[in-house]
């Protein structure tokens, strides 16, 4: 690049209206990581397949690893951070991947919590295999999926006020 | 950091247009989800882009007067599933898009961006080929518009010059209207894979649902780009509703497809797949038209 080429970007992280310089050839995931120090967004593949760098973006899940950071511009962006309760409290969904084993070395954890926050957002009860394929966005090479499948099914319920059905 | 020489913001369709233009080696990036992945892996590294991700105008579903539905060519594929008209009209094309990559591909990729990639595996190609899709296109002399099946040329060329945007997806309302339509994709694994071959059939019933007035059959991975197999359309329409039929119909494939060999699977392994495909799709079409076959 024979000049620098540099951007103010406004938007919204977390609930908190933020102004940054960014440079126009960072990917979101760099903005997040470098510019505000937010390392929930994790750098796995880079190239949109394991959904290690999830973000929800205005109620959506994206790979923030291929969005450019200037899309971001009047965007609502939440990270992981931004499940914390004020004194640092862990979400249900959080406490919910704690108590079912669902987190092992914790890599894909942040993207596959927001993903699921995304699901239990929409306040709808879904079968194995609709929660199946509305998670197929991550990849874990730990735990089998089978215990984030119980951890997501178990909050779903909780959150929609239903008792969980007894598994097989 | 991406490799990126430049980045041009388009604020306008006219604006892309004038960017590509004044940038002769620009690279157009709409979702992203293929071309920043190309500069990654050193494919496009330190190319120019003119980005048209942030242009509002050309996103959502809407029907115009004459019944055609225009999808803007950055809605993205979630976009077009959860989209009430879809559903209730071309919910085939929903479903068809539903099978793209994984969630997060599926909220940041656009059909336009799948169909001027112009390969042949795109989920969202053959179901547009078998809903006569047109292409409307934006250049420097204003907005022409091309049958989807004259824009896609030879495997990833399009008949878009460098200076023009795709910027909507047309369906006239002859393409929907009394069909229904199924898609299945063959692939290895459920999700975030390509297709080894894909199958869109569309069909439309007389109104007692023993007679196949029409049926349009396209795939993708069927040859270098996507295609319809017009003897098998022409061996059922107007035939009755009945398992000879559909045979008739699958068999009759094998005379339009032209698969190849490729790593991801053999030329017999997807001839097979295209009358298997053909028949199960032609089943389910009529089905969902309220038919059934004996």
């Amino acid at each position: 690049m024979s000049e620098q080429q540099y951007k103010m970007i406004h938007c919204w992280i977390n609930g908190c209206e933020r102004s940054a310089m960014i440079d126009v050839r960072a990917s979101l995931t760099d903005m997040l990581r470098n510019d505000y120090r937010l390392t929930s967004v994790k750098k796995g593949c880079e190239v949109g397949e394991c959904g290690a760098c999830n973000v929800i973006i205005d109620g959506e899940c994206f790979n923030s690893c291929i969005y450019l950071a200037v899309w971001a511009e009047g965007k609502h962006i939440t990270t992981l951070e931004g499940l914390m309760g004020p004194n640092g409290e862990l979400s249900d969904i959080q406490q919910a991947f704690v108590d079912e084993t669902a987190i092992q070395c914790g890599f894909c954890s942040p993207g596959f919590i927001l993903t699921a926050e995304e699901i239990l957002e929409r306040g709808k009860i879904y079968t194995d295999d609709e929660l199946r394929k509305l998670l197929s966005g991550h990849l874990c090479r730990c735990t089998g999926y089978e215990n984030i499948l119980r951890a997501v099914k178990k909050t779903m319920y909780a959150r929609n006020g239903k008792k969980m059905p007894k598994e097989q | 950091m991406y490799d990126i020489k430049a980045l041009y913001e388009a604020k306008s369709v006219e604006d892309a247009v004038r960017l590509l233009t004044d940038h002769p080696d620009a690279q157009i990036i709409a979702g992203g989800s293929d071309v920043l992945v190309q500069i990654r892996s050193g494919k496009r590294a330190g190319k120019e882009l003119v980005s048209i991700y942030g242009l509002d105008e050309m996103r959502g579903v809407k029907m115009e007067e004459d019944g055609t539905i225009r999808i803007g060519s950055l809605t993205s594929f979630s976009h077009i599933t959860q989209d009430p008209l879809i559903q209730k009209h071309i919910n085939v094309l929903g479903e068809a898009v539903d099978m793209v990559g994984g969630p997060q591909i599926r909220a940041i990729g656009t059909i336009g961006g799948n169909t001027c990639n112009g390969v042949t595996s795109a989920d969202s190609a053959s179901t547009l080929f078998a809903l006569d899709a047109i292409i409307e296109i934006t250049g420097p002399n204003g907005v022409r518009t091309e049958p989807i099946s004259s824009f896609y040329l030879s495997a990833g060329k399009v008949d878009l010059a460098h200076n023009e945007v795709q910027t909507a997806i047309l369906i006239p309302k002859k393409s929907y209207s009394g069909y229904k339509g199924h898609y299945i994709k063959y692939g290895m694994r459920n999700a975030m894979e390509i297709a080894t071959t894909g199958c869109s059939v569309n069909v439309r019933l007389s109104g007692d649902k023993k007679t196949i007035k029409d049926v349009r059959i396209a795939y993708g991975v069927a040859g270098p780009i996507p295609m319809r197999a017009h003897t098998a359309e022409k061996a059922a329409a107007g035939q009755p509703v009945c398992a000879e039929t559909v045979d008739r119909f699958a068999a009759a494939v094998l005379e339009d497809v032209k698969p190849r060999d490729s790593w991801r699977a053999a030329k017999d392994f997807r001839l097979h797949l295209c009358t298997t495909m053909a028949k199960r799709a032609l089943i389910e079409a009529i089905k969902k038209c309220g038919g059934e076959v004996l």
